[in-house]
């Protein structure tokens, strides 16, 4: 091979490589848009529209996309069986999966990273009692365990996010386990113990570091996971209180209304779908950004 | 083998056991007390107690604890609150359907996603691999209640080809199936193509390649039986998921299955069956993994050594 060849050759894997990372920037940029637009709308629409849960309009009711409403407004995806402006509803709905996909995953996240650390790190019979209760909570399917529970404590916001945060904090403590077990017997750790810090100082100034970029891909995944999970469980109806708009329990009250108001049950769907595909997206980019060992490709 | 045999089974029980336990807290937890809601809003004070006392509620926790144990392990879940039959011919008598459906949306993902998955990892980063890897993220978004509902909106109330509720003839199974199906096979899917990808980088592949073998040979015997392991853990993993999607897709279809009698219990509170439910699916989902670790052990000999 010629110098000039293989330059080229050079150059190539070169130019390679920087499109593969301008699309995982891609991937990763997109979806963040979408998550804002959906938070700004979830803060912003509910507000402009002065949505009120309890209003009703009844000769507005049913209406289809496009329909001009009482006050001069155009209703962009209809009414539902109250005369509510579903776009309002939706994002009031959208609030409600923000709401409790943001606090279920601090609240799983933090209990479930600080089991890991203590499992990882001393290992025995504390490493052994802690996994065997994640076995047990893994013998149910999570959304079971959520609904039987939900059932217990009856409906509600807070109820919600205790709930999925039982459900859900095995995935941190597994993904904060593995990795602290793959860290621990690395140098600066080994260096860090020497110098004579202590099992705090090891186990969240040390370890906990090189924790984090598996843990935010973790995070990223379950909050989709949650967000379809408290729509299934208001769907059910067991989610949230009566009144209160969500994502599920719109698609459950459009149920009723199949043939005569289509929009009703798929249009809050197509909301949910989004909202969870960009989490998806987002988790894969960031996986192939900073674990380029399980790049997919 | 044998060593690892027992292993897998000591830890089998130990986790029922845990579900167990943890199904009776939880149902205590219940803020109504069990007698009210059996005997209804009507009933005397010492009608309430008598019944307290018939169904042990009297009894120290403990002890209650130990005959709830020894009932569970003989299948004994007593009478359901609201209908005065056991508990065990509820589940009786739906529980061959949810099975039926659980088993046909298990084959119908494992046909759909297999020559996808394949496709995917022999054209990587081609068209059809982004294509595929697309379709399955997507799938995997769609909430599967809300899959379920425009299914039936479209095959059955628009077009009228498919029945939408029930269970009364063989189509009835066609919407419940694909919708339980569906977040499935997009799991199977990636799982397939990174298993797949995986295993053509090692050493063998390379050797058959260099040996001459024609591609053909290379993938179907040697990439694919080795890449069929992982596969299968994944299936016994995702049963579980497949069992909770039951519960919503039963709900969504009247589908009379384990999932439906388990939210129509709730609804009327009554928490001799959930308890039952619960329990069912549980060890329906323990049994299922563990007759997956063993067979791994089986296949893959590295697994039971380490």
């Amino acid at each position: 091979m010629t110098t000039a060849a293989r330059a080229g050759a050079a150059a190539r894997t070169m130019r390679r490589a920087r499109r593969a990372r301008r699309g995982v920037r891609l991937r990763i940029v997109i979806p963040l848009i979408i998550v804002a637009l959906y938070v700004v709308g979830a803060i912003l629409v509910p507000i402009l529209y002065h949505f009120d849960p309890l209003h009703t309009e009844l000769l507005y009711r049913l209406k289809p996309p496009g329909t001009t409403v009482a006050d001069g407004k155009t209703a962009i995806f209809g009414t539902d069986q109250v005369g509510q402006d579903m776009f309002a509803q939706m994002m009031m709905g959208a609030r409600v999966s923000l709401t409790v996909g943001a606090l279920t995953l601090l609240f799983a996240g933090v209990f479930g990273v600080l089991v890991g650390l203590l499992s990882g790190h001393f290992g025995g019979w504390i490493d052994m009692a802690l996994m065997r209760i994640a076995d047990i909570q893994l013998a149910f399917p999570s959304i079971l365990l959520a609904i039987l529970l939900a059932s217990v404590l009856g409906q509600g916001l807070t109820n919600i996010i205790i709930v999925l945060s039982i459900a859900s904090w095995v995935v941190f403590a597994r993904v904060t386990r593995s990795q602290v077990l793959a860290l621990k017997n690395r140098e600066y750790v080994d260096a860090a113990r020497t110098l004579g810090a202590g099992h705090l100082h090891l186990m969240f100034r040390t370890q906990l570091p090189g924790c984090l970029a598996p843990i935010l891909v973790v995070a990223t995944v379950e909050f989709g996971h949650v967000i379809l999970a408290e729509a299934a469980l208001s769907f059910l109806g067991v989610g949230v209180p009566l009144g209160v708009p969500s994502l599920g329990s719109s698609i459950q009250a459009g149920t009723a209304y199949l043939t005569t108001a289509w929009w009703i049950s798929t249009l809050p769907g197509i909301a949910l779908a989004i909202l969870v595909l960009a989490t998806g997206i987002l988790g894969d980019a960031l996986r192939d950004r900073f674990d380029p060992r399980l790049r997919s490709a | 083998m044998l060593g690892y045999v027992a292993r897998r089974l000591l830890l089998a029980v130990f986790v029922l056991w845990g579900a167990v336990t943890v199904v009776f807290i939880v149902v205590r937890l219940v803020p109504a007390d069990p007698a009210v809601l059996i005997a209804g809003e009507t009933a005397t004070p010492e009608q309430i107690a008598a019944l307290r006392a018939e169904m042990g509620l009297d009894r120290p926790l403990l002890l209650q604890y130990l005959g709830y144990l020894g009932k569970a392990v003989t299948g004994n879940f007593g009478n359901s609150y609201t209908q005065n039959v056991p508990v065990t011919q509820l589940i009786g008598q739906v529980l061959p359907n949810t099975v039926l459906l659980a088993v046909l949306a298990c084959v119908f993902a494992v046909i759909v996603s297999f020559p996808l998955g394949l496709l995917a990892a022999l054209r990587v980063n081609r068209f059809s691999d982004r294509a595929v890897t697309t379709l399955s993220l997507l799938t995997q978004s769609l909430p599967g209640f809300w899959v379920g509902i425009v299914l039936m909106l479209v095959f059955s109330r628009k077009l009228n080809w498919l029945p939408s509720a029930g269970l009364d003839s063989p189509a009835s199974l066609v919407l419940p199936t694909i919708t339980l199906a569906l977040p499935f096979i997009a799991i199977l899917v990636r799982m397939t193509r990174s298993g797949l990808l995986e295993v053509m980088g090692e050493g063998y592949i390379v050797t058959a390649r260099s040996k001459g073998l024609p591609e053909r040979t290379v993938i179907f015997p040697h990439a694919i039986r080795n890449a069929t392991i992982p596969i299968i853990t994944i299936v016994g993993l995702e049963f579980g998921t497949l069992l909770g999607g039951a519960v919503i897709t039963e709900t969504v279809f009247s589908f009379p299955g384990i999932g439906r009698l388990l939210v129509t219990s709730i609804q009327v509170r009554d928490y001799a069956v959930v308890q039952a439910c619960v329990l069912v699916i549980a060890v329906a989902f323990v049994l299922v993994n563990l007759i997956i670790d063993l067979l791994y052990g089986y296949l893959d000999p590295r697994v039971r050594l380490s």
